[in-house]
């Protein structure tokens, strides 16, 4: 597991599928926008290991999260920050880890509220599985199949790290 | 109930301190209030979007009952739930059902079988919020809008949120509220406020009959003289006169009033160079405050009105939250029981 959570070699993998990926799309100049927290720090990696000029977007989806009827409000919200413009924007989003895709639901609502993207591509560091909805990353570092009990969480932003964890349960 | 009960804190939190109803700040500590304000500031982002909502409420319905018009308080109130995507019921029941004969409890009840989730209110009796958070539906948020001269809690937080904003911080800071303090609900909210927050001294500034009696109760120092108590100030509020609430002759004349009390350029320039001006509008220019100073560099008081719906936001789903959070925890509790 150690070796499959190698910060570099994912990051690495992240780099070269998301370039595939813009050139299988002609995608030449894309805005980046990361989520909250974790996406945020990949977002800023990616960034300059892709040699993007412009600054990178950071999204708080507190406001869209669907279980704000069962828990109320996080009140650690932040103001989401997109420094362009999203209307007819080649995107990629990007977060650290994928599992439900509850996240990734909320995320897109909540950039169609900016404006509407010509494109938005998905790329998460790791692909935990056990999705909720149907929504699916275009580029993933791993895919890793972990028991019920164990989680993974990105930890930075300086450095990088994955952590492993058990929840006990 | 009054307004310092403590059992007012206990209705307006649930049992792990989040917003159920938001009626004072009494009771509410710096934690809470900061969070409100946070909470706030991140709703400000969302004005400055393409499509200026979020789907916090979607499906909620929120009622603005008003049983004393305020056209701007309505109207922010009113903005705050639609961005949070509520639909959203305004009446006004000095012209509707109470004035038919119907009984406050008859509306009330009546507007709960419509399935509503929060009601907004604003009533010229002290603790008429209170009243109606205690014998609400559970589940039901009640939020004031200002009650008699008790408090207007959303009001103050506005306020605060706009010193915040220009000034980066409460401690240390000297306010100065002038004017009506007698007839007015958001002073005490404010003095309220700011104390919790931590600023450095809270004045009052005015003739002495319009100041409550014991007004030194509330956590403020009194001056009489405009002059003196403009002296190193961060931050000036001008009240509005309240004529409206004004029983007798309280004043000599507006025109005697704007020259002892009134903030002119003149007196502006006896504080800090820093200081900002704020006024919680409707402005009576001329009376409480002169034009230049009112449209001046140091007014923030168009912020206030902007930061009035982020707060009203902040405080609706903080509260609809908590009420939500809560009966899915007894809904939780007695599932497991």
């Amino acid at each position: 597991m150690t070796a499959l959570l190698d910060m570099d070699r994912l990051l690495d993998d992240l780099e070269a599928g998301l370039r595939r990926k813009l050139e299988e799309r002609g995608v030449t100049a894309p805005a980046l926008i990361g989520i909250r927290t974790g996406g945020v720090w990949l977002a800023d990696v990616m960034s300059k290991r892709l040699g993007l000029k412009e600054p990178w977007g950071e999204l708080d989806i507190s406001f869209y999260r669907d279980d704000f009827s069962r828990i109320g409000l996080n009140p650690k919200v932040k103001p989401s920050s997109l420094p362009f413009s999203t209307e007819d924007r080649d995107i990629i989003l990007i977060d650290d880890v994928i599992m439900s895709g509850r996240t990734i639901r909320a995320a897109m609502n909540e950039i169609f509220d900016y404006g509407r993207p010509a494109s938005i591509i998905l790329a998460t560091l790791v692909d935990l599985g056990a999705r909720e909805l149907p929504v699916q990353p275009d580029v993933t570092g791993r895919v890793l199949a972990l028991q019920s009990h164990q989680r993974v969480k990105l930890r930075g932003p300086d450095p990088l790290h994955i952590e492993l964890q058990e929840t006990g349960k | 109930m009054t307004a310092n009960d403590p059992s007012s804190t206990s209705l307006q939190l649930t049992a792990d301190g989040q917003l159920r109803h938001f009626l004072t700040l009494d009771g509410l500590n710096r934690t809470l209030l900061t969070e409100i304000l946070d909470t706030a500031d991140s709703f400000i982002e969302v004005g400055e979007r393409s499509i200026k909502k979020v789907p916090l409420l979607r499906g909620r319905t929120v009622v603005n009952l008003f049983f004393e018009s305020s056209t701007r308080t309505r109207s922010t109130f009113e903005l705050a739930a639609k961005r949070l995507s509520a639909d959203v019921l305004n009446l006004d029941i000095n012209t509707s059902a109470t004035s038919k004969g119907e009984s406050l409890s008859d509306t009330l009840l009546n507007l709960e079988a419509m399935a509503s989730d929060m009601f907004v209110v604003r009533h010229s009796q002290s603790g008429a919020p209170h009243f109606i958070a205690e014998s609400v539906t559970p589940g039901v948020a009640i939020i004031n809008a200002g009650d008699g001269r008790h408090a207007h809690p959303t009001q103050a937080m506005l306020d605060m949120l706009t010193i915040r904003q220009h000034k980066g911080r409460f401690e240390g800071l000297k306010v100065a509220i002038v004017g009506d303090v007698l007839h007015s609900r958001v002073a005490r909210s404010q003095i309220r406020a700011l104390n919790e927050l931590g600023a450095a001294e809270v004045r009052v500034i005015a003739p002495a009959t319009l100041l409550p009696r014991d007004v030194e109760s509330l956590g403020c120092t009194v001056e009489y003289d405009m002059a003196r108590g403009m002296k190193d100030l961060d931050v000036v509020i001008m009240l509005r006169l309240q004529k409206e609430r004004m029983e007798g002759a309280l004043l000599p004349s507006e025109r005697e009033f704007y020259r002892l009390y009134g903030l002119n350029r003149e007196k502006l320039a006896l504080a800090d160079p820093g200081c900002i001006v704020m006024h919680p509008g409707p402005i009576n220019r001329g009376v409480e405050i002169e034009s230049a100073v009112a449209d001046g560099p140091q007014s923030v008081i168009l912020n206030q009105v902007t930061n009035g719906i982020a707060i009203r936001m902040a405080v609706m789903s903080m509260a609809m939250g908590g009420q939500m959070a809560e009966r899915n925890r007894k809904l939780a509790g007695r599932a497991e029981g």
